[in-house]
């Protein structure tokens, strides 16, 4: 029996745009999701550059305090959305969290990814002891859901680094907490696609040329073994804002001087048993159109890239 | 299969060994436990005395020794936050999560196999689908939404069931239960059914990959080619087939019951350990949180040992696959 090898299928040359084409005629859904992220990074990333930092002194007016949003009775036409508790504009507060999110969700999956991707390379290059120790290591942190793991790397980094903590080093400590939980599904499966790669006829002759260990896992394998790995990113993406939501949520992750979606809906949480639904239910919103439209993308770019595990959940 | 499940056992605690020792370390290097118990105007003598009980001054594979024992004794320390025993802050809180983890647990079975069977047998029909489509939602839904909107709904707008706490609890011993009153039982309905949406959508997928997967095979054709009906094919013959791993993902499930515990709790001001570890979290009390750790690895370890161990019974074919 040949490997089976996760390369997609050599299509022959055509423009890129025709490509993009003919790849959104064929998935309307997930296409459709791939334009509501992109419209949604807009909006994360291009409003905050044209307006007021509501999280700053000048942002903030309590006059304008609890105001619902334009279509209800005393909604105004300048706070589409309606405003919080500190009179903060939710149309333009949103775009700021939403923008932490984002950084914060991309920042997490690149740790995890680099660390789960060198530690998986490692493992199934390397092989025997080596890669006894690591698998064992992933076997044991499996039997901590992502989640809870986060919830304690994050409570042990408080411990270690006092209480006196800025913002950047609370940012810097959901990131890593997140990125590490998620490691060990990039090590697995990069280990496993290496596994196969290493005994390949190019690898051989990459070691006859002379090549080092270090050159021909970046240089050779690597290439190789992406295209799956990048797949799980696009879902882990989606899961890493959530957890970085839940933490927010919490209080145990952004701090409410920079927030993020999760923190905004720990401050409308307050006020959803008086009435003022708003503050709290349109970050829900953003926060879940978001993350359903990347979990949707993500499994179409895994069927695409592994037609086996299609309909699976 | 005595000698298969002596070597699990002996894996399951070897795995808990690390497990301890990675709290240990916790414990050992995070904090400071004479500044967290002593207070500010201790003496010299007092502090001595400290470091003595605790055994810092040993080398440390003593102290981890000492821990472990220390553990298996219930000696589970003292926290930093409240200075009471860890075990007795444990005790209190544990009957709380464990009544909520046991309804969500029966809400699962309840609404997630009735619907998963249906759509595993009917899954092109349009109810079918229109289940699938709730359960994709449910599985995506972060845990604290679905709280948040429940509250929303069933409180705020409709003012049907308590948002917050246990209602009136009845002490029986040390067990706190609140399942034997009205209220109790009102106020663990909204929490229970948040803690339950990620198992049920799960739980509905996965009967319906299965009993698709099993549809297909050849035992169910042979079944069809002896003309039994099909009430008898799918209810008898199929769903047999399918019980091993929805079981094991249920166990295995319980993992993130206790995950989505800590947040369904903070959401409906749960009184449970949840809300425990996270309140050390914040206050960053290491002990409970070396402790939960330990714990929770100990829950998920024995409960995969003991589905695994289970599984003979369920299915003999797995008994002669490993002999």
């Amino acid at each position: 029996m040949t490997p089976v090898v996760n390369t997609p299928i050599p299509t022959a040359r055509r423009s890129r745009i025709a490509n993009l084409r003919r790849a959104m005629l064929k998935a309307p859904g997930a296409s459709l999701c791939g334009l509501i992220i992109l419209a949604m990074f807009i909006y994360a990333f291009v409003v905050p550059l044209f307006s007021q930092n509501p999280f700053e002194f000048a942002g903030m007016s309590v006059l304008d305090s609890f105001i619902p949003p334009m279509w209800m009775t005393d909604g105004v036409a300048d706070f589409p959305l309606g405003t919080d508790d500190q009179g903060r504009n939710l149309f333009t507060a949103m775009a700021y969290g939403m923008r932490t999110s984002i950084i914060v969700g991309f920042l997490s999956v690149m740790i995890g990814l680099a660390l789960g991707g060198s530690l998986g390379l490692i493992a199934g290059f390397v092989g025997g002891k080596v890669d006894a120790f690591i698998m064992r290591l992933a076997d044991v942190q499996l039997a901590y859901p992502a989640l809870l793991l986060a919830m304690i790397i994050d409570g042990a980094a408080r411990a270690a680094l006092g209480a006196e903590r800025s913002v950047t080093t609370a940012i810097t400590i959901v990131v890593l907490s997140i990125g590490i939980a998620f490691w060990v599904q990039y090590a697995r499966t990069i280990r496993s696609s290496v596994m196969i790669e290493r005994d390949q006829d190019y690898v051989s002759a990459a070691r006859i040329t002379g090549r080092s260990n270090f050159s021909i896992i970046v240089l050779h394998i690597l290439p190789n073994v992406m295209a799956p790995v990048l797949v799980i990113a696009t879902i882990n993406l989606g899961i890493a804002i959530i957890t970085e939501a839940t933490l927010s949520f919490l209080g145990i992750g952004i701090p409410v001087t920079s927030p993020s979606l999760g923190t905004l809906i720990r401050n409308g949480n307050n006020f959803l048993q008086s009435g003022e639904w708003w503050i709290s239910v349109w970050p829900c919103l953003v926060l879940v159109l978001f993350v359903v439209s990347v979990n949707i993308l993500g499994d179409h770019l895994r069927d695409v890239y592994n037609p086996r595990l299609k309909g699976r959940s | 299969m005595l000698n298969y499940a002596a070597s699990r056992i002996v894996q399951t605690v070897i795995v808990l060994l690390v497990i301890s020792f990675i709290a240990f370390l916790l414990v050992a290097n995070i904090g400071d436990p004479l500044a967290a118990l002593l207070s500010a105007d201790a003496t010299v003598n007092e502090r001595l005395e400290l470091i003595a009980r605790l055994g810092l001054d040993q080398p440390i594979g003593t102290r981890f020794l000492h821990f472990l024992t220390n553990l298996l004794q219930g000696d589970f320390g003292l926290s930093y936050r409240t200075q009471d025993p860890v075990a007795k802050l444990i005790i209190e809180r544990m009957p709380a999560t464990v009544e909520l983890a046991f309804v969500s647990l029966l809400i699962t079975i309840a609404v997630g196999v009735p619907a998963g069977i249906y759509c595993g047998v009917n899954p092109t029909s349009l109810f079918g689908r229109f289940i699938m489509l709730i359960s994709t939602a449910g599985i995506t839904l972060p845990n604290f939404v679905v709280g948040l909107l429940l509250i929303a709904v069933f409180s705020v707008q409709m003012g049907l069931l308590p948002s917050f706490g246990r209602g009136d609890v009845v002490r029986l011993g040390f067990w706190s239960t609140g399942l034997l009153s009205v209220s109790g039982w009102r106020a663990i309905i909204l929490p229970a059914a948040t803690l339950s949406t990620f198992q049920v959508a799960f739980i509905i997928r996965m009967l319906r990959t299965q009993l698709m997967e099993v549809g297909m095979s050849e035992h169910i054709r042979f079944a069809r080619a002896r003309g039994l009906s099909e009430a008898r094919i799918w209810y008898v013959y199929a769903i047999k087939n399918t019980l091993l791993p929805v079981i094991t993902m249920l166990g295995l499930q319980l993992g993130n019951i206790i995950a989505f515990s800590v947040v369904t709790e903070n959401v409906f001001a749960w009184p449970g350990l949840g809300s425990l570890f996270l309140q050390s979290i914040q206050a960053a009390d290491i002990p409970v949180i070396a402790i939960y750790l330990i714990f929770v690895g100990l829950v998920f370890m024995v409960i995969n040992l003991v589905v695994e161990l289970l599984y003979p019974l369920i299915d003999a074919r797995v008994l002669r696959r490993q002999s």
